[in-house]
């Protein structure tokens, strides 16, 4: 099949989806028996003032045609306005996403680069000590509840040993560097700003190493398991016996057919992580998504919760369409499919 | 005669299994001559494919060769480093398989997988290019220029095979170790593909051994013909003589249960016995129409009972 085809009807369908999530948000989210308006105004306030708000705010109408005008902003991008910033909807993610997006990203690359290399070695090495050593690896990294890892790596590293630095994203007294991207990182980069991007490294470094052994224990769990899959079929015999070096069995023999399970992985791994890690984004005080949205669903915050929701629903159909789009260029059967 | 190409002497191998070891060869004797197909038979279980791999040297991690030699133009092919053994892969001895499209990578062309065969061994670039679209000619594939960019899952079973067939003999190896290659394919596609192999090993002057568990493939394409039961070779010989006038009691039943009109089909009583714990003796005994009392207490040898002619059985020249 054509890749362009392809890539539009996976989009069409992605349509769909966001549609779906619409729907079944702004249901949750009236039909949920709580009053924003008295949230706000609290109890003493006069009726007039109630009802002149339901009115403002369209709550008064009927609830088709609330969601239709909802449907109709969203998709010109105006999400609404939240409660507790009173500020518009969007304007709050994008200036809370990018701190996600980097934690995000640093944690799913440190868990690609441990992730991959320790479920490879401990299927081909399988009932090694290596094998063993990466089953408690990825066993303390799937059960170990963040939080606790995140305070003890604080009481360590932070508090006793003082390698690194303490809770946020600069220094205290550091001049954050002129907001581009909102990726401190590359921000600083953009601006010349060494000493703001090594100080960045550094506070990321703790968040990203809790989230990122997280997230390389689900990889090598997945890919021990797809690689040993792939090393008994046939054809890396043959590849074998063709007279190939060992090392080229594996990558190009095996690992690189073990892949898709392990895009996969990669891919919810990246969405989940993206969504914001409530947990760690509180202990290390990063002002990031999850935090927002925790903020806003404890303060009824209805339109900010919709827009976060959308906002993540449409994240992870990236992702997914990403993943999708990698699967066909991995696999020739795909493509024809 | 001259030192044959290939000698495997003696060989036990060993499965380690959670159920237990499972004594897969024992004590198997062969040879191949130069420019000879020579047939292993035997039905599924009896180690003739084990013995394939054990010769490659690409057993499963749980198996162990735990005594003999396979000895190739003289060297003990058991005591090379694995990088020795990994340059005689593909380009003195090379292998095809039963199922032609699960031995093909899927991911990959079938052009890249050719030049790979070559690569491994130091041939690349253009000059590589010709020699697989030569190759592929000499196989009988049509249209090789548009067939090196497809993909396994689009050729057919017969395709495949050819693929795999230009691939074991792009590098010209003094051997060939054909695993049941026509078992998969249509009868039609079957006589071709013999017909193909047989064809272009005798035009190189490559020596094949040729697995397979049907006689009639056995009687068609070899030279030479040795039968296996349970991890043993118990007969060998000239395609003719042991046809005509098989020696061991297992090789006449085995030949008795080819169906043939007018007559009536005769079958072995008994199982295949588990190799987790084989019969004593001759693993034959049990089913043996003819067994003695030395059958249930000594393996018997093989033993040379005319020229080119051999046998383990107590009834011939036996102890």
């Amino acid at each position: 099949m054509d890749l362009r085809a392809y890539v539009l009807r996976r989009l069409a369908l992605t349509t769909l989806v966001l549609f779906g999530v619409l729907v079944v948000t702004f249901l949750l989210s009236h039909v949920i028996p709580a009053d924003p308006i008295g949230a706000i105004l609290g109890p003493q306030a006069p009726p007039e003032l109630v009802e002149k708000l339901r009115r403002e705010w369209g709550l008064d109408k009927p609830l088709h045609e609330q969601f239709i005008d909802y449907v109709c902003r969203a998709v010109r991008g105006d999400l609404g306005r939240s409660i507790r910033t009173n500020r518009p909807v969007l304007q709050d993610l994008l200036e809370f996403f990018p701190a996600t997006l980097e934690l995000a990203t640093a944690s799913l690359m440190l868990g690609v680069l441990v992730g991959v290399p320790l479920g490879t070695i401990s299927a081909l090495r399988r009932g090694s000590w290596i094998d063993h050593a990466a089953r408690v690896f990825v066993t303390l990294g799937v059960s170990t509840p963040v939080f606790w890892l995140g305070l003890i790596m604080l009481m360590i590293f932070y508090y006793r040993l003082g390698w690194l630095p303490g809770p946020g994203r600069l220094d205290p007294y550091m001049t954050p560097p002129p907001r581009v991207t909102g990726l401190i990182l590359l921000d600083s980069l953009l601006a010349g700003r060494l000493d703001a991007f090594y100080s960045a490294l550094r506070h990321l470094a703790m968040p990203a190493a809790v989230l990122g052994w997280y997230a390389a224990a689900g990889i090598a769990r997945i890919t021990r398991s797809s690689v040993l899959e792939v090393m008994r079929r046939e054809h890396v015999r043959t590849a074998r016996a063709k007279g190939l070096l060992e090392r080229i069995v594996v990558l190009r023999h095996i690992l690189r057919n073990a892949l898709m399970p392990i895009v996969t992985v990669i891919g919810t791994t990246y969405g989940g992580l993206l969504e914001g890690a409530v947990l760690t984004e509180t202990i290390f005080a990063w002002p990031g998504l999850g935090r927002y949205s925790t903020g806003a669903f404890l303060y009824l915050d209805f339109m900010a919760v919709m827009g976060t929701t959308l906002f993540i629903a449409v994240i992870y159909s990236l992702v997914n369409l990403a993943v999708d789009l990698i699967y066909a260029y991995l696999d020739p059967r795909v493509r024809y499919g | 005669m001259s030192s044959p190409l290939l000698e495997v002497r003696d060989l036990i191998v060993h499965f380690y299994t959670r159920e237990g070891v499972v004594k897969a060869l024992d004590g198997v004797m062969l040879s191949v001559g130069r420019g000879e197909i020579v047939s292993l038979v035997g039905e599924t279980g009896s180690g003739k494919t084990v013995t394939a791999l054990s010769i490659m040297r690409l057993l499963d991690h749980n198996a162990r060769i735990v005594r003999g030699e396979v000895l190739f133009e003289g060297r003990n092919l058991l005591q090379l480093s694995e990088e020795e053994m990994r340059r005689i892969r593909g380009r003195e001895i090379s292998m095809i398989f039963q199922e032609p499209k699960s031995a093909l990578n899927p991911v990959l062309t079938v052009g890249f997988q050719l030049r790979e065969a070559l690569e491994a061994h130091g041939e690349e670039g253009e000059a590589a290019l010709e020699k697989v679209l030569s190759m592929l000619r000499r196989v009988g594939l049509p249209d090789p220029e548009r067939l090196v960019n497809r993909y396994p899952h689009e050729l057919s079973g017969g395709m495949a095979q050819r693929v795999m067939i230009a691939m074991a003999l792009l590098m010209r190896p003094k051997l060939l170790i054909a695993d049941e290659p026509t078992s998969a394919l249509d009868v039609t596609v079957q006589a071709q593909i013999l017909e193909l192999i047989q064809s272009l090993v005798r035009e190189m002057n490559t020596s094949v051994l040729f697995i397979t568990h049907d006689l009639g493939v056995a009687a068609e394409i070899s030279d030479r013909i040795a039968v296996m039961y349970a991890g043993v070779v118990v007969e060998q010989g000239n395609v003719y003589d042991v046809f005509e006038e098989p020696l061991h009691p297992y090789t006449r039943g085995l030949l008795a249960a080819i169906p043939r009109p007018g007559r009536e089909l005769m079958a072995i009583e008994g199982e295949v016995p588990s190799l987790l714990n084989p019969p004593s003796g001759c693993r034959f005994h049990p089913r043996c129409p003819a067994v003695m009392e030395v059958c249930k207490r000594v393996k018997p040898r093989l033993v040379e009972v005319e020229p080119g002619r051999l046998v383990a059985c107590h009834l011939y020249g036996g102890e």
